[in-house]
């Protein structure tokens, strides 16, 4: 196949206006669908006094209920479904890691969209049907690996379904059928790199040229740690189970932004504490409306992700609205002795400092004030056989993470390998303090 | 003449010292001399053994953090005032000891441990003071 710059050229390069136009038409359709067929959601635009006749167009939105993730706790399991479950295929489910399990709904028309919304994004980092894609997040009710084993297939990829674990295997099978993409969660990735290596193997002997990596938050010093350590370009990609899964956003070429599928999910920032719509270039909480889902539709969906939209024009020639990269969760935000943290921030100063982002975080409060301790794992290289030489490392790595986050940590060394590693989702907070709450 | 000494990390965890020296005995490994620093968060293991690269080689594929220092070994008298003289020698030198520990070798002789900051200079000194460093030949 001759290279193939964009999936779906015609939706991705649309001009402005006849996206709108696009939108437009779409949103009127699926709020007309939603309200006749959900009866939570028509309960709150009747609560609102909002009727479908009222959304006439795109500019009509705001004027439409926000969904939070407390309405989908209390619509659970069906309450939120929008079509009967007889022309439903697919269930797939978040992990339920904050005891709020999202379980969603698919007709075969959604799982469609959602692989072609991946299909768009392997395209993006270079895909073609010449590539060997190695699919390495779970398989199963998490959508990482359903979502981009469907879009692989669309691309024409030899498609891989590795599924996580077993690092060793998924080397072996990565240098014998010559995978050229990977996909999986980024600390995953950088997992496989530190593997590599330990295996005596450099990226010379493989042949991956792109990762495609997403479901977790990850940073600018993660991403030219793993291209380094696995040789290629390492790509973002957002999504979550609400929406449909990985790909309702991913990264181009520019590596800056990821370009939103906005002719099936439209995005708005809002003031998280106001609800009210924040203009382009502001920093707030994302929020996303599916336009033609018939499965699980959900208006004006709080994400909780805090990001900033731009219509900046890319170099990849793509018109799709950008997104930055999520710079928190407001349900990963710690506030720590007043101060809002993100995990993010501490893992951006170890990386800095020369430490492994494997790190855990303790929150705990003693005497009515809060504790911060971080768990480190040292290197080998980093070891020294004197007590002296460690206290000072773990002195001045305390003094880094103050700096950044205005707080004093306590700061704990500790062997290679025991942070528990993820092979799917990390767990790099504890939380304590909800125990004496 | 030094001698080479290994160092592994130990985290402060219930078992976590038991477990490494069962791992080094299980793999065949003869300590001479040991000795453990801890602080509330970990503890420095330190082994005078026989084969100091086999004994990195066998920690490393354990998954043990290590790393192997020159230090200094000489044998003490058995008589008062033998370790002071031998800080004393050291100290006037300037050079600054960061630790140092006792063990007895298989010929009944006791040897002292010293990890200065200055190999070198603090070897020099002692042989001009009358005091002999061993190397690790000598001490099994
Ligand atoms: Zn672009």
């Amino acid at each position: 196949m001759a290279e193939q710059k964009y999936y779906q050229k015609e939706i991705e390069t649309m001009p402005r206006e006849e996206m709108r136009a696009l939108q437009s038409e779409k949103l009127v359709k699926q709020v007309k669908h939603v309200y006749e067929n959900v009866k939570y959601y028509r309960d709150l635009m009747d609560a609102k006094g909002v009727t479908p006749d009222d959304i006439k167009s795109i500019d009509d939105i705001h004027k439409l209920p926000f969904l939070t993730k407390a309405d989908l706790r209390d619509a659970y399991p069906y309450g939120l479904l929008g079509t009967d479950l007889k022309n439903c295929v697919r269930i797939q489910s978040t992990s339920g890691t904050t005891g709020r399990r999202v379980v969603a709904f698919y007709t075969q028309a959604d799982v469609d969209m959602w692989e072609d919304c991946c299909a768009r994004a392997i395209t993006a980092v270079g895909g073609t049907n010449e590539d060997v894609c190695q699919v390495a997040y779970g398989y199963g009710l998490f959508t990482g690996g359903p979502g981009l084993n469907g879009g692989s297939h669309k691309v024409g990829c030899l498609t891989l379904p590795m599924s996580s674990g077993n690092t060793e295997r998924q080397i072996q099978f990565m240098r014998d059928l010559h995978a050229t993409i990977l996909c999986c969660t980024p600390s995953y990735a950088a997992y496989i790199g530190e593997t590599l290596k330990e295996m005596g193997l450099t990226p010379d002997d493989i042949d991956l040229k792109a990762g495609i990596f997403g479901a977790e938050p990850w940073t600018e010093e993660m991403r030219r740690d793993i291209e380094k350590s696995l040789g290629i370009k390492a790509y973002d990609i957002y999504g979550l189970t609400e929406t449909s899964g990985p790909g309702v956003a991913f990264e181009c070429e520019a590596q800056a932004g990821m370009h939103i599928n906005e002719d099936h999910f439209y995005a708005e920032i809002i003031d998280p504490e106001t609800g009210e719509v924040l203009p382009e270039g502001s920093k707030g909480e994302l929020v996303f409306t599916s336009l033609d889902k018939e499965g699980f539709p959900l208006l004006r969906y709080r994400t909780r992700d805090i990001c900033v939209l731009s219509r900046k024009e890319c170099s990849c020639g793509r018109t799709l609205i950008k997104m930055s990269k999520p710079m928190g969760r407001s349900d990963d935000m710690l506030i720590i002795r007043g101060v809002n943290v993100f995990p993010s921030q501490i893992e951006t100063v170890l990386i800095k400092e020369g430490y492994s982002p494997n790190y855990l975080i303790e929150v705990d409060r003693v005497k009515n004030n809060d504790t911060l301790d971080v768990y480190v794992e040292l290197a080998p290289e980093q070891f020294s056989d004197t007590v002296k030489d460690l206290a000072i490392k773990e002195k001045s790595l305390a003094e880094a993470i103050k700096t950044m986050l205005g707080i004093n940590p306590k700061v704990h060394l500790v062997a290679p390998k025991t942070i528990t590693r993820s092979e799917g989702k990390a767990v790099r907070v504890i939380d304590k303090r909800k125990l004496h709450d | 003449m030094s001698v080479k000494q290994i160092s592994v990390f130990i985290e402060n965890k219930k078992g976590a010292l038991a477990s490494c020296t069962r791992y080094i005995a299980d793999n065949g490994i003869n300590i001479r001399a040991l000795s453990i620093a801890d602080t509330q968060d970990f503890g420095i293991l330190r082994i005078i053994c026989d084969d100091p690269k086999q004994t990195e080689t066998v920690l490393k594929n354990g998954g043990f953090i290590s790393t192997v220092t020159d230090v200094l070994a000489t044998e003490i008298e058995d008589k008062p005032g033998s370790m002071a003289t031998i800080l004393e020698v050291l100290a006037d030198a300037h050079v600054i000891v960061e630790y140092t520990y006792a063990f007895l070798a298989p010929d009944g002789h006791a040897y002292m441990i010293f990890r200065v900051d200055d190999n070198a200079i603090a070897s020099a000194a002692l042989a001009g003071a009358g005091i002999k460093t061993a190397n690790q030949e000598d001490l099994f």
